[in-house]
């Protein structure tokens, strides 16, 4: 696919984004936005995965994920973009993105196979978990002699949990080289920068020690540069090491009133804030 | 009173090692992993066996339940092996998400639970796992009582699709129950049948009620014995029709009153037919270091205690 599509669909799932979190009045835009280039890159370029079409002309999702590359969001509360990606790339229709966050969706604030949603293997939100869940999905791939890949996304307020570091000292150590995990490298959280709330240090620096293959993505947020990082990880895929990327972005991306700062890394834009938003945002795809 | 006898006593936890042997066997894709306590979960034949199907995460008990979960997208069944204490509590939240909510086909399969873990003392004497586990929704939850139960409970899991705990424990303990018996989950087990109370009781505690019993009949009590080793989901049906006909129960588990087996029965009862009840149960407390038999006295959990509470609940019918 030419970057140029991969860009019109980002704009796409960014318009998806603003709209959903304004429509139930809640919701993550800020890491949503930030991460949009690296999901649509991944599922639309990047992984190989199931294109066989099922009920009602949608993809046939199998849990398993047999013979496919899997994607794992450990930074659940990115949901939006999740959930836009997943329709998009035509696992369900586009217009239950409407239904977010409200009663009866299968589109829960945070990803969850409880609802039976096609695409999401696991439930994440509470943080840290993912990278677990995504080295234990790529060593049943090694154990099935699969040898497809294994990507997961996580924040990097996230690197703060306990978890993540129990994780990233087994991978190396197991030599879990089908998996590529990726830090959203935009240094904001809730609270404020990274650095003011419990800074992560240097995290290249910290990975390379535990073992890891350290690449960074500088421009997170240009769709060339990241098929291209993708495509070096992939690379360094099944050489003994597990791969990390430092995917360097920034927060609330697309939109200029939201990037900059952690102000909109929970908040949904007002009316005025939404037709503002989607100004800036090319409607490429047909809105939902 | 049915005569139960045993010619060997052995550890609940290698029932659960030696079914994993067997389990290596006969389910491929069962794969087992620990966080630094092979030893103690007497799983060393199967990783000798197979051991590219062993995964050792040390000690980091959140990252294998993490672990355990993804390892199921790919249709393995893991059995996440640690002690009691640090597959429930320490580890909660990584249960609830990652394999309850996410309905994974995880087996927490842990060891060392409650007092009997003995001189360690309360920091892994876990008291509150069956509250926990099940309070959680999804989660079967399953305490067996002897060698023989927890090995047809390990084997009878990998059959079932779904999350799992399953708690044993340390010491050697009579072996009483039948080798070829068929372990079915959520099925309550007629130790034995008798008309004046039932005792309802789990794990360790069984043997205990065995002996409550025989003493009971020299005093001329005829005591209907139930052994539940799964507490969730509950036999209700078992528990009701015994205590119709007795009128009054007694629960004996080696947990907390809080939570536990004896809660369990009393939602029941309170919702379906009124009795008296009282719990044998740890009260409100912690444990600590001394031998597993000093313990069971100590805390109130041996024979003697049942047969007290059997008493006092027969003069409250």
């Amino acid at each position: 696919m030419q970057t140029k599509e991969l860009q019109d669909i980002a704009s796409q799932v960014r318009r998806d984004i603003v709209r959903m979190v304004h429509g139930c009045k809640s919701g993550h835009p800020g890491g949503s936005l930030g991460c949009a280039d690296v999901v649509v890159a991944l599922y639309f370029q990047q992984m190989k995965i199931n294109n066989r079409k099922g009920k009602g002309g949608f993809i046939s999702f199998k849990m398993d994920g047999t013979d496919e590359d899997l994607f794992f969001l450990s930074n659940g509360h990115t949901s939006p973009l999740f959930y836009s990606v997943l329709a998009r790339r035509g696992y369900f229709g586009a217009e239950e993105l409407g239904t977010f966050r409200k009663l009866n969706s299968r589109l829960q604030g945070h990803p969850t196979t409880h609802e039976g949603l096609p695409g999401i293997r696991v439930a994440s939100g509470s943080l840290g978990q993912g990278l677990s869940v995504a080295i234990g999905a790529a060593l049943a791939k090694k154990l099935n002699g699969d040898d497809k890949n294994v990507y997961v996304l996580m924040g990097d307020g996230e690197q703060q949990e306990g978890q993540v570091w129990e994780a990233a000292q087994f991978a190396p150590h197991h030599k879990v080289d089908n998996l590529v995990a990726i830090i959203d490298y935009n240094g904001q959280q809730i609270d404020g920068s990274t650095d003011q709330v419990m800074s992560n240090r240097d995290l290249k620096a910290k990975y390379k020690a535990f073992g890891w293959n350290v690449i960074d993505i500088k421009e997170g947020n240009n769709m060339e540069a990241v098929v291209a990082g993708l495509r070096k990880a992939k690379r360094l895929t099944g050489k003994g090491q597990p791969v990390m990327i430092l995917l360097h972005t920034e927060m609330g991306a697309g939109v200029d009133f939201m990037m900059g700062s952690h102000k909109w890394h929970g908040v949904a834009p007002n009316d005025e804030q939404l037709a503002a938003a989607l100004a800036q945002l090319p409607e490429t795809l047909g809105d939902y | 009173m049915k005569k139960y006898t045993y010619t060997e006593s052995k550890d609940t936890r290698s029932g659960f090692g030696d079914a994993m042997t067997e389990l290596g066997e006969s389910h491929p894709n069962v794969v087992a992993l620990c966080a630094d306590l092979v030893g103690s979960l007497k799983i060393a034949p199967f990783i000798k066996n197979h051991p590219e199907r062993f995964i050792q995460t040390g000690i980091a008990e959140a990252n294998m339940m993490g672990i355990a979960a993804g390892l199921t997208i790919g249709g393995k069944i893991p059995y996440a092996t640690t002690f009691a204490n640090f597959g429930s509590g320490r580890v909660y939240d990584q249960i609830r998400q990652s394999i309850a909510y996410s309905d994974k086909n995880v087996k927490v399969a842990v060891s060392h639970a409650g007092l009997t873990l003995g001189e360690d003392g309360a920091t892994h004497q876990i008291l509150e796992d069956l509250a926990m586990m099940r309070a959680m929704p999804n989660m079967v939850v399953i305490n067996p009582c002897d060698y023989n139960q927890t090995k047809a409970a390990t084997k009878a899991i990998a059959d079932y699709h779904g999350p799992v705990y399953l708690r044993f424990g340390r010491p050697v303990v009579p072996v009483f129950t039948a080798a070829d018996q068929k372990f079915e989950i959520g099925k309550a087990w007629m130790v034995n049948e008798g008309k004046d109370v039932t005792i309802v009781a789990t794990g360790h505690l069984v043997w205990e009620a065995i002996k409550a019993g025989e003493i009971l009949e020299q005093k001329g009590i005829d005591a209907e014995i139930i052994n539940i080793h799964t507490i969730k989901p509950l036999d209700e049906a078992a528990i009701l029709k015994s205590v119709k006909k007795t009128k009054c129960v007694v629960t004996c588990e080696e947990h907390q009153a809080n939570g536990g087996l004896g809660d369990a029965v009393a939602q029941v009862l309170t919702q379906n037919f009124l009795a008296p009840q009282e719990y044998i149960a740890v009260n409100n407390s912690f444990g600590e270091s001394g031998t597993p038999e000093e313990l069971m006295v100590k805390y109130g959990l041996s024979a003697e205690n049942i047969v007290a509470a059997v008493e006092k609940v027969i003069s409250r019918k």
